[in-house]
């Protein structure tokens, strides 16, 4: 029980990531933190650190973060090589030190990607993920001109597929996951939610085709269907997302009323 | 102070169509020579955004994260309300209406609440629309549950997410009019002050946080959309960087901030563990449809809660409520397990928590049923506790959630700053002493979507606003001011970090002025605070430069106007001499512990008006009239 492992404390040996900017090399620098409650989740580790860090006259990590609940997608470490680290399914903010055990090193590096810049030590620019949203992750209806929420039917069955999809964070997990920094799992998530529903028909064609030339242009890697991103997806979304996402950029571009205009953007 | 409410004449049902038509319009053709300002992405920034930008107005949204979908409306959980009655249990817009101005123990403006629950069922149209993968049932029809302080299930909800996907809605939509180029978006920039001149908003100053540069932005009106204050607590199911330094600086600026005591304690949060904790994590109060609250009758019961049988466990909120029950609202409810935890019966090692049990749901329903509803919740209870919920009843415990205090605004949504709109949980406007679960949601994208459109246009198109940049004087002396403020924190080089600070405010104010409060505890507090003011300024350590991404920084410049927003909000709630919603004094209470409220001196909102750095403020007041509801005792019983 929580609360209860207070009187169980360990040692942590950490190997982080430290790099000043863009422009500069980074390298691992060692820290120790004893005392550490396995009831912390692995960014009330970092405070800690951070808090150390400042009382020696230290900069501290720099490490975006934000609701630590799971859901606003800002954090975002990869530790011992997986990005959010061992648990499957888990956001770092909310992977807990009981996870580890006493004594252990970790390993602690930004999600890295071609995509994806580090601004400073585990921060990086993942600005890139909603450039692909603008381009056409969106349904075209302005403010004021819905008809009833229930004239538009939706089966239970394809509600929950299309939720599946949508529970997707913008991580970017999925990115710094594979080893060609690829964003297929993030764009099929929003391309799926969309293509599933009766709201996304309209646009399905210019939607998929713009995200996907978007996605290319921000230069993210292309798919070998590794799958390592659905692996490491904290909300685990999953890889058939992909095939769909194919088959309806396959789908647009042979039928596509604006095949043409697309490909030449 | 200009305090007129401007609340429209007629009928309360006709008063929002009177006023729109009544609104003044800006033509097709002129919006786009009209530029605003919305700071904030969450649910009220997003949706004022998209919306605006519709219209053909040249939108600036400020963010402080890299996108706009992390902003705090994400991690709303359990839904949104709307008065649909899709279940044909009696719902209606006026129900609606009713159960906000009760439920906010008639602290609220009837006109701001009435129009809310109109616009409650228009949100959920256009959430749909937008793609939204609300609930269904079987037939493909939308589902709902049920929340506190209601007898109706109005409710709408996807999974235990409602917030992330109404956001999604928002943030796609806005994200459509960047692509349109109707709105420029300004990631990585913090608002750090408001710019006037001729008494009216006209700009902000902000800082972009990746580079360390002080930027200045013009525009013809201004939104703040930046979320409450709930962080002057440090502990709270706000997200680490939810801040008030936006609304707070605003208010140095001259506007007005509206009943800064009313805080909402959530009761189902999960407790304390350690004092390294960061933030609390909100179960959502969905989960009280099916789950039960107790405790065990006597406070010496060391029994695991499997061995307790049912004769020695008390279900207090069932039996102080019996027509309300575990859907109590969130004031009441917090309450109780504060009593039972004060009478010693709080369960867990530090004894300062309640159970939520969902045995009974289990065997009733079956474990799939329950999984479908909460899946997530439970999956969240777990990883951060280590405890399986579908085994042992979770254990949680009150804190701090939401702010219905805020910027004062008229009926138009603005602050008594002309061309500054406030909207969502910055401003004060629509939740009384105490929100209803579902209802935030609600407020964000009816103030976003639907309220915002035609009252900015109102002002933009009744308002002489001559052409300016920010070359003007008041522009450049905004940015040396901010400019001195920051270097002001960087060369204290003392040794203490803001969290710390931090730390030490949030327990003050949770210990005086949070859950319970008396005029000894505020008055203790208006002694504490400033002090810790003094601490700040002396011995804040900031490692680092500020010509570049620096946390520390940041953190301090929020942490320093938290300080200061405490010290009003114990003032606010010693003036406030009576209990009501969230705002319970100790010397204020019935004879079986309720809020006792004191309408003869109190029916009204308390209305603060800054008069310079260490001068006290000045209180006034707009009475509240209620011509629709009586004035009544809340009972829930």
């Amino acid at each position: 029980m929580a609360g209860n492992n207070n009187s169980r404390t360990m040692r942590i040996n950490l190997k982080v990531w430290r790099q000043k900017n863009q422009n500069t090399e980074g390298r691992l620098v060692d820290y120790a933190l004893d005392n550490v409650s396995p009831d912390m989740s692995f960014l009330e580790m970092f405070d800690v650190l951070n808090e150390k860090l400042v009382a020696q006259n230290d900069e501290p990590v720099a490490f975006a973060h934000d609701c630590r609940e799971g859901i606003c997608g800002s954090c975002a470490m990869v530790i011992d090589g997986e990005p959010h680290g061992p648990q499957t399914g888990t956001t770092t903010c909310q992977l807990h030190m009981r996870t580890f055990s006493d004594g252990d090193t970790i390993v602690v590096e930004p999600f890295r990607a071609k995509a994806f810049p580090v601004v400073k030590d585990l921060v990086t620019n993942r600005t890139a993920l909603d450039r692909i949203q603008a381009a056409g992750g969106y349904v075209s209806v302005a403010t004021g001109n819905a008809p009833d929420g229930n004239a538009i039917p939706i089966a239970k069955e394809i509600a929950d597929m299309a939720m599946d999809a949508a529970a997707c964070i913008q991580c970017g997990a999925c990115v710094a996951a594979c080893r060609n920094g690829s964003a297929m799992l993030f764009v099929s998530a929003k391309v799926s939610q969309f293509s599933l529903l009766p709201q996304g028909q309209a646009e399905r064609e210019r939607r998929v085709s713009r995200m996907v030339w978007q996605m290319d242009e921000e230069d993210f890697g292309s798919c070998t269907n590794m799958g390592s991103c659905a692996a490491a997806c904290p909300k685990e979304i999953k890889v058939e997302n992909i095939a769909r996402m194919n088959r309806e950029f396959g789908r647009a571009m042979i039928f596509g009323r604006d095949r043409k205009q697309t490909a030449e953007d | 102070m200009n305090l007129d409410s401007k609340i429209p004449n007629g009928h309360i049902s006709e008063k929002w169509t009177q006023h729109q038509f009544e609104s003044k319009l800006v033509n097709p053709a002129n919006r786009r020579k009209f530029n605003v300002i919305v700071v904030g992405s969450g649910l009220a920034g997003a949706s004022a955004s998209a919306s605006l930008a519709e219209l053909g107005y040249n939108v600036k949204t400020l963010c402080i994260h890299d996108s706009p979908r992390r902003a705090h409306s994400i991690a709303a959980q359990g839904g949104i309300n709307a008065a649909k009655n899709y279940q044909n249990d009696g719902d209606s817009v006026y129900r609606l209406f009713y159960d906000t101005i009760k439920g906010g123990d008639f602290r609220a403006r009837e006109a701001n609440v009435y129009r809310l629950a109109q616009n409650s069922v228009k949100i959920i149209d256009h959430c749909v629309a937008l793609g939204v993968p609300f609930a269904r049932e079987y037939g493909g029809l939308l589902a709902n549950r049920s929340f506190g302080g209601a007898q109706v299930s109005r409710t709408f909800y996807a999974r235990g997410q409602t917030g992330q996907q109404l956001l999604l809605g928002a943030y796609s939509a806005m994200m459509r009019q960047v692509d349109n180029k109707k709105i420029e978006l300004l990631n990585f920039r913090e608002m750090l002050d408001l710019v006037l001149i001729d008494g009216k908003a006209r700009g902000v100053i902000c800082r972009n946080v990746l580079t360390g540069e002080i930027e200045s932005h013009a525009a013809d009106a201004v939104i703040l959309a930046t979320g409450g204050y709930g962080n002057v607590f440090y502990l709270s199911t706000n997200a680490k960087w939810s801040n008030a330094t936006a609304i707070w600086r605003a208010h140095k600026r001259g506007a007005a901030f509206g009943n800064p005591c009313f805080t909402q304690i959530h009761p189902t949060c999960i407790p304390v563990s350690g004092d390294y904790q960061s933030k609390l994590t909100l179960m959502s109060e969905s989960l009280r449809n099916d789950g039960r609250v107790w405790v065990p009758k006597s406070g010496t019961d060391t029994r695991s809660p499997d061995q307790i049988p049912e004769e020695d466990r008390d279900y207090y909120l069932e039996r102080v409520y019996p027509s309300f029950g575990n859907l109590a609202p969130r004031d009441i409810a917090s309450r109780q397990a504060k009593f039972v935890c004060d009478e010693g019966r709080g369960v867990g090692s530090t004894k300062l928590a309640v159970y939520l049990d969902f045995a009974a749901a289990i065997k009733r329903d079956g474990r799939p049923v329950i999984e479908g509803k909460y899946g997530n919740l439970f999956q969240m209870y777990e990883k951060i506790t280590g405890d399986d919920p579908y085994k042992v009843p979770m254990r949680i415990f009150p804190a701090v959630h939401y702010t219905m205090g805020g910027l004062w605004v008229d009926y138009n949504l603005q602050s008594t700053i002309p061309g500054l709109h406030v909207l969502g949980e910055a401003n004060f406007s629509d939740h009384g002493a105490n929100r209803l679960g579902a209802s935030a949601l609600m407020q964000g994208l009816a103030d976003g979507y639907f309220v915002i459109p035609t009252t900015l246009a109102h002002y933009l198109g009744s308002t002489k606003l001559d052409k300016v940049d920010t070359n003007h004087d008041a522009f450049k002396n905004a940015k040396a001011e901010v400019e001195a403020g920051i270097s002001r924190l960087m060369n204290i080089k003392g040794s203490k970090t803001a969290d710390e600070l931090h730390r030490k405010l949030g327990k003050l104010m949770w210990d005086n002025c949070g859950m319970q409060r008396s005029e000894e505890s505020l008055k203790k507090l208006l002694e504490e605070v400033p002090k810790l003011r003094d601490e700040f300024w002396n011995n804040l350590r900031i490692p680092g430069e500020a010509a570049t991404l620096n946390q520390e920084l940041e953190k301090a410049g929020r942490v320093s106007d938290f300080i200061e927003l405490g010290e009003l909000m114990a003032r606010d709630a010693l003036e406030r001499r009576e209990s009501c919603g969230g705002h319970f004094r100790s010397e204020y209470q019935t004879p079986d512990n309720e809020a006792q409220r004191d309408d003869e001196n109190f029916c009204h909102v308390a209305l603060w008006e800054h008069q310079g750095q260490g001068k006290a403020p000045k209180r006034h007041t707009e009475e509240l009239k209620f011509e629709n509801v009586k004035l009544a005792t809340r009972s829930y019983k």
